[in-house]
C-alpha cells in the first residue's frame, strides 16, 4: 500500500519540475546571459546585469526599498503587539466577533485598499478636503514616502497581529500563574515570559510583513505617485516597459537571495530562542 | 484605566482599519463625480456598476479563476500530500522544500518566472496562463494545510481498513479522506481566497483581454477611477460581512478560518 500511494503524488512532482523549477532556471538563465531574447543563437554568457545593479542609482532604489520595509515592519510590530495582546484577553464571546472585524479588511481586494487611501490622501482627497473645511492648512502627504509607508503598515497589519495572536492564545495559563505566584509583577512576567513565549509568532510576523512589504511596486506605484521607484517597480519595468528580460532576471534573483538571507537569519532567532529557552537579551 | 487604555488603542486601530473603507462607502452614495465635492446622496453608481462591462467582465473573470483554480489545486494537493506524505524521508525533503518556493518566494519573482515560461513556450498570455499560474501558487497552500492532518492520522488506521478486505482506492475514499477533510476544506478555502485576492502573479501572467478585479482597479487608478468602483467596494465589504456572520454563527469559533 505504502509503495502504491506514493505514485499518487508523481503528476506533482512533474509539475512542480515545469511550473516551479524551470521558470526559476529560466529567470537565472536570462539573468546570467545577454542578446536578443527572441534570438536563442544571440545569447551568451554575460555577468553585466549583475554589474549594472551596482550603479548608484539602482544601489539608491534597493536600499529604499529595504528602508521603507523595514520601518513599516518595525510600525507593524509596535502597533500591532499590542493589538494581539488586547485581544488574546478579551472574553471568549467577544473574542471571535474582534477577530472577525479585524480580518474584514483583510477579506476585501488588496486594490480596493491602496485605492482607498489615494481617495484620503491625495491632494484634493479627503483628508486636505476636511483640513480646508477646519480652516487648517493642507498636506501634501501624497504622492511621498510617507503615503507609501503609511500604505504598507495598512495592508500588512494583519499579518502581524495574526501570528502573534496565535502564539498568545497557545501560552498555558499555569505558567502566568505560575510567575505571578513566585513574585512577578505585570511588566516582569511581560517581560520574561510572554514576550519571549511569542517570538515564533513575532518572527513569522516579520517575515509576513517585510517580505510583500519589500517587494511590493503597486503600493509605491499608487502612493508613491511613480516617483518613489522601488525594486519591485524596476522588476516590473524590465519585463514590462523596458522589455530587459537579462537585467529585470538579475533584479529578480537579487531580491530573492536578499529575503532568502533574511529569512534565514529570522528563523536562527527562532531556533536559538526556542532550543534552550534562553532570553533574548 | 487599563481597561479603559486597553479600549481606547483597540478602538484607534479600529478606526484606521476602517476609515478608509468607509469614505468609499460614502463616496458611493455622492452625486457629484468628483472626490472632494459632496453633491448630494445618490444611488446611481450601483446602477451604473451593473452596467459596465468592464467591471462585469473582470467579476466574472476572478471568480471563475478563483473557483476553476482552487478546485483542480484541492485535488491535485489532496493526492500529492497523500503520495508525499509516504515518501522516505529524503524525498519527502525534495518535494516540501520545492512545493515550499512559491510560497517564500515574492509573488512578483514567481510572477515574472511563469511569464518567462509561458512566453519562451510560445504560449500567448490570456485565460489559460492566468488559470495555470493561480493554480501554481494554490496547491503549495493546499498540501501544506492537508499534510498535518495526514500526520495527526493514526498510522495503523488505512491497515486496518486494508487487512479487512478493503481495497487501496475503498480505503483511500473512506478511510484516509474523511480524516484529512478539514484541512482539505482549510486549503480550499485559502486557494479560493488568495486567488480571488491576487494581484500581481495575474498581472504577469494575463493578456488578450482578460483581466480580473485587481488588474482593472490597478489600472484605473492609475487613469482615474470611476465611482462605480466606490458602490463596488461597498458591495464587497457587505458580502465579507455577512458571510464572516454567517460563517462565525455556525461555527462559533472564528480560529478556523484564519489561514
Amino acid at each position: 500500500m505504502k509503495n502504491k500511494v506514493k505514485y499518487l503524488a508523481y503528476p506533482y512532482m512533474v509539475w512542480m519540475a515545469i511550473f516551479i523549477v524551470i521558470p526559476l532556471l529560466l529567470v537565472l538563465f536570462y539573468s546570467l546571459t545577454a542578446g536578443n531574447i527572441n534570438d536563442p543563437s544571440s545569447l551568451s554568457f554575460s555577468v553585466n546585469s549583475y554589474t549594472r545593479v551596482f550603479d548608484v542609482m539602482y544601489l539608491k532604489v534597493i536600499w529604499k526599498s529595504f528602508k521603507l520595509a523595514i520601518i513599516s515592519t518595525v510600525f507593524c510590530l509596535v502597533l500591532g503587539y499590542p493589538v494581539a495582546l488586547i485581544i488574546s484577553t478579551v472574553k471568549a464571546k467577544y473574542k471571535s466577533i474582534l477577530l472577525m472585524f479585524f480580518l474584514v479588511p483583510i477579506w476585501m481586494n488588496f486594490l480596493l485598499r491602496t485605492y482607498a487611501w489615494m481617495a484620503i490622501l491625495s491632494p484634493n482627497g479627503f483628508l486636505n478636503r476636511v483640513l480646508t473645511l477646519l480652516g487648517l492648512p493642507t498636506l501634501s502627504i501624497m504622492p511621498g514616502q510617507t503615503a507609501v509607508v503609511l500604505g504598507m503598515i495598512y495592508n500588512f497589519l494583519p499579518f502581524m497581529v495574526l501570528p502573534i495572536y496565535t502564539s498568545l492564545s497557545k501560552i498555558d495559563r499555569n505558567v502566568l500563574e505560575a510567575a505571578m505566584d513566585l513574585g512577578a509583577n505585570n511588566l516582569i512576567t511581560f517581560l520574561k515570559v510572554i514576550l519571549p513565549l511569542t517570538v515564533p509568532g513575532i518572527v513569522s510576523g516579520i517575515t509576513m510583513v517585510f517580505m510583500p512589504a519589500v517587494s511590493t511596486f503597486v503600493i509605491s506605484q499608487l502612493l508613491g505617485g511613480g516617483k518613489e521607484l522601488l525594486i519591485g517597480n524596476l522588476i516590473e519595468q524590465q519585463f514590462t516597459v523596458q522589455r530587459d528580460w537579462h537585467f529585470g532576471s538579475a533584479l529578480s534573483i537579487i531580491l530573492m537571495v536578499m529575503i532568502l538571507i533574511s529569512m534565514a537569519v529570522m528563523s536562527k532567532v527562532d531556533t536559538d530562542n526556542g532550543d534552550g529557552g534562553a532570553p533574548i537579551w | 484605566m487599563v481597561k479603559f487604555l486597553k479600549r481606547f488603542y483597540l478602538s484607534l486601530i479600529f478606526v484606521f482599519l476602517y476609515a478608509p473603507i468607509l469614505v468609499l462607502i460614502v463616496y458611493s452614495f455622492n452625486e457629484s463625480k468628483s472626490r472632494g465635492h459632496w453633491g448630494g446622496f445618490t444611488l446611481k453608481w450601483y446602477g451604473e456598476l451593473f452596467r459596465d462591462r468592464d467591471i462585469i467582465k473582470a467579476l466574472y473573470y476572478t471568480f471563475l479563476v478563483a473557483l476553476l483554480s482552487s478546485i483542480i489545486s484541492t485535488v491535485i494537493g489532496t493526492f500529492s500530500a497523500i503520495g508525499i506524505h509516504n515518501f522516505g524521508i529524503f524525498g519527502k525533503n525534495i518535494a516540501l522544500n520545492i512545493n515550499y518556493l512559491p510560497v517564500l518566494n515574492p509573488d512578483i519573482v514567481t510572477g515574472v518566472a511563469l511569464m518567462t515560461l509561458f512566453i519562451s513556450m510560445n504560449m500567448r498570455l490570456g485565460f489559460l496562463t492566468m488559470l495555470i499560474s493561480h493554480t501554481v501558487f494554490n496547491i503549495p497552500y493546499v498540501i501544506l494545510s492537508v499534510l498535518p492532518k495526514l500526520k495527526q492520522m493514526n498510522k495503523h488506521m488505512t491497515e486496518a481498513a486494508l487487512d479487512l478486505g478493503a481495497t487501496p482506492s475503498y480505503a483511500l475514499r473512506k478511510v484516509i479522506i474523511p480524516e484529512i477533510m478539514p484541512g482539505v476544506i482549510t486549503g480550499a478555502l485559502i486557494a479560493f481566497t488568495l486567488s480571488i485576492d491576487d494581484f500581481v502573479i495575474s498581472f504577469f501572467n494575463t493578456g488578450s483581454g482578460v483581466t480580473n478585479l485587481s488588474i482593472l482597479v490597478y489600472s484605473m487608478a492609475k487613469r482615474g477611477v470611476k465611482p462605480s468602483i466606490n458602490a463596488l467596494t461597498t458591495l464587497m465589504l457587505l458580502t465579507v460581512v455577512i458571510l464572516l456572520l454567517l460563517i462565525n454563527r455556525r461555527t462559533t469559533k472564528g480560529d478556523e478560518l484564519i489561514p
